[in-house]
């Protein structure tokens, strides 16, 4: 069993259009020894395409499982969601709230009642987007 | 007791004591109502969210050749050209020309009269398309150009109904999702919309319209604009509580103000999923502390104003006038209720951290003697209520 400290990634995969087709996720799994939580997959043929995912792991092999990605000319974001919170566009309004089911857009006080987004715990069902009336949440893919 | 002119001199010289609805809560309840009244001079109040009888009447200035323009679109969104040669009104529900709408349900309603209203402000370029007939001394007949706001004579913000007094709260009892203007609501009473800025809303912290009237000066949008009237559906003969606080939607404001002079922060286009577009709009209303019975109408909390909720799957659409039940709006802000046995999440669609921001920013402009109160030249109905229309045959009397 792997004693190394587990930690677990999201991580936002940009396919070019001529790679759709390799088992690149169950390679991940096989080869890396990582475990993989897919949010969310547009993976076309001939078509550009992304994945929204987590990997856990620990650090040197989500590194090497990041590489073996990489190797394929895949784009591998690691400082983004793939759904886009627009703090400046953002109203406050709340109405966000109640369809969020992980409480990743959340009230931060009830004094301000501010709206935040914690992106750690946002799984990407996208209801906000259309519970939004402002615009404020949107999506790469 | 303290008149309007007394209170504005105080504001003149700067030495004015302005508490927003927020602190004066508790700056009564540790200093006790009389001491309070005569100490503060004015109590702010604030409210943003989506106001949907709001729109503006723009003048364009005249083209050469000239022409009596009697259609309009800007940004492909038709504005109303009955009126003289170059006003047009602009409605903020007004869709896109070429919107789907509901065809393929529900329809998303990206952009819209209210969006238009948010660029206008912003100072961004929009698109005037306009159409005509032609006559003698108006002999130009189609017209494509492009301007920002400051190209234009007026941009009056001329808006019938706002500042809903209080609000239903809305909730869908039936099997099937619903798309209204309160927000999708999931079936079988999974989640409910509330939309009142609560205490901090103007006309619920002068319930019965004591200070805010017809003439009164507010905050519009950043802009210093005013109630001309009495709004659409102001229907103050309702269910009060105790506090003399209505449990149902009761009075609103027709407001007027330069959108020249205005801030796009709170002047925000909106679009609701399967409902439609509309624009949310920031209000700020002074309440000057004439006597002891004005502060006390300002010490409301959101634990004693409470809201109808309504079926919007059946009640609502057939005019029914059947309630769910009665909430307050502490126990909607703390984010789920228990209603008829079940838990059910609570959303809001009007913004609470927006009335609060507002209050502050028409307190500051108070202080720096900024922002002088003006007494109402008539006030609002106290008892009036609203008429439903029934459909009728020609010459038939009801």
């Amino acid at each position: 069993m792997n004693t190394a400290e587990q930690i677990t990634r999201r991580v936002i995969l940009a396919y070019p259009k001529f790679i759709s087709g390799q088992p690149i996720i169950t390679g991940l799994v096989r080869e890396y020894d990582l475990e993989v939580n897919i949010y969310r997959a547009s993976v076309t043929p001939n078509e550009e395409g992304y994945i929204a995912l987590d990997i856990t792991g620990d650090e040197e092999q989500i590194q090497d499982g990041l590489e073996f990605i990489k190797s394929f000319q895949i784009d591998v974001n690691l400082t983004m969601n793939s759904m886009l919170w627009d703090e400046n566009k953002c109203a406050g309004c709340g109405n966000c709230v109640p369809h969020c089911p992980t409480n990743a857009l959340h009230v931060i006080d009830d004094r301000s009642r501010k709206i935040d987004f914690s992106r750690d715990r946002c799984i990407e069902c996208l209801k906000c987007i259309q519970n939004c009336p402002f615009g404020a949440c949107s999506t790469i893919f | 007791m303290k008149t309007y002119e007394e209170i504005n001199k105080k504001i003149q010289s700067g030495k004015a004591v302005v508490l927003t609805a927020d602190e004066i809560m508790d700056y009564v309840d540790d200093k006790g109502l009389d001491q309070a009244a005569a100490e503060v001079d004015v109590v702010t109040t604030g409210t943003f969210g989506p106001m949907c009888s709001s729109g503006c009447f723009l003048n364009f200035g005249h083209t050469k050749p000239k022409m009596r323009m009697t259609e309009a679109w800007i940004d492909d969104v038709m504005a109303y050209a009955g009126i003289a040669a170059v006003d047009v009104f602009l409605g903020a529900t007004q869709l896109q020309h070429n919107d789907p709408a509901n065809t393929y349900y529900p329809g998303d309603f990206s952009f819209g009269g209210g969006h238009v209203m948010e660029k206008l402000v912003a100072g961004e370029e929009l698109q005037l398309f306009a159409l005509s007939y032609g006559t003698d001394e108006y002999p130009l007949k189609e017209l494509r150009t492009y301007f920002t706001i400051d190209d234009l004579d007026q941009a009056i913000m001329t808006n019938p109904r706002n500042c809903y007094q209080n609000y239903n709260v809305a909730i869908n009892c039936s099997d099937k999702p619903i798309y209204t203007y309160l927000g999708e609501l999931k079936s079988n009473m999974k989640n409910l919309t509330y939309c009142s800025a609560g205490q901090l809303s103007p006309l619920l912290n002068d319930p019965l319209y004591r200070t805010i009237g017809v003439g009164t000066s507010v905050w519009l949008a950043g802009d210093r604009g005013h109630v001309y009237s009495e709004g659409t559906q102001h229907g103050s003969d309702c269910l009060r509580g105790d506090n003399n606080v209505p449990m149902e939607g009761a009075g609103t404001l027709a407001l007027t103000g330069d959108m020249k002079k205005m801030n796009s922060d709170f002047v925000r286009g909106v679009s609701l999923k399967g409902y439609g577009v509309s624009l949310a709009l920031g209000v700020g209303i002074p309440i000057p502390i004439l006597d002891r019975e004005v502060l006390r109408h300002c010490t409301v909390r959101d634990s004693e104003i409470f809201a109808e909720v309504i079926d919007y799957a059946s009640a609502y659409p057939e005019r029914r006038g059947d309630i769910v039940g009665r909430l307050s709006y502490a126990q909607l802000r703390s984010g789920s209720v228990d209603l008829k046995g079940k838990k059910v999440k609570t959303g809001s669609l009007s913004s609470y951290s927006k009335a609060l921001e507002i209050s502050e920013l028409l307190k500051d402009e108070i202080k720096r003697g900024d922002f002088l109160l003006s007494q109402p030249s008539q006030r609002l109905p106290v008892k009036q209520g609203t008429t439903p229309l029934d459909v009728r045959a020609q010459g038939e009397t009801s």
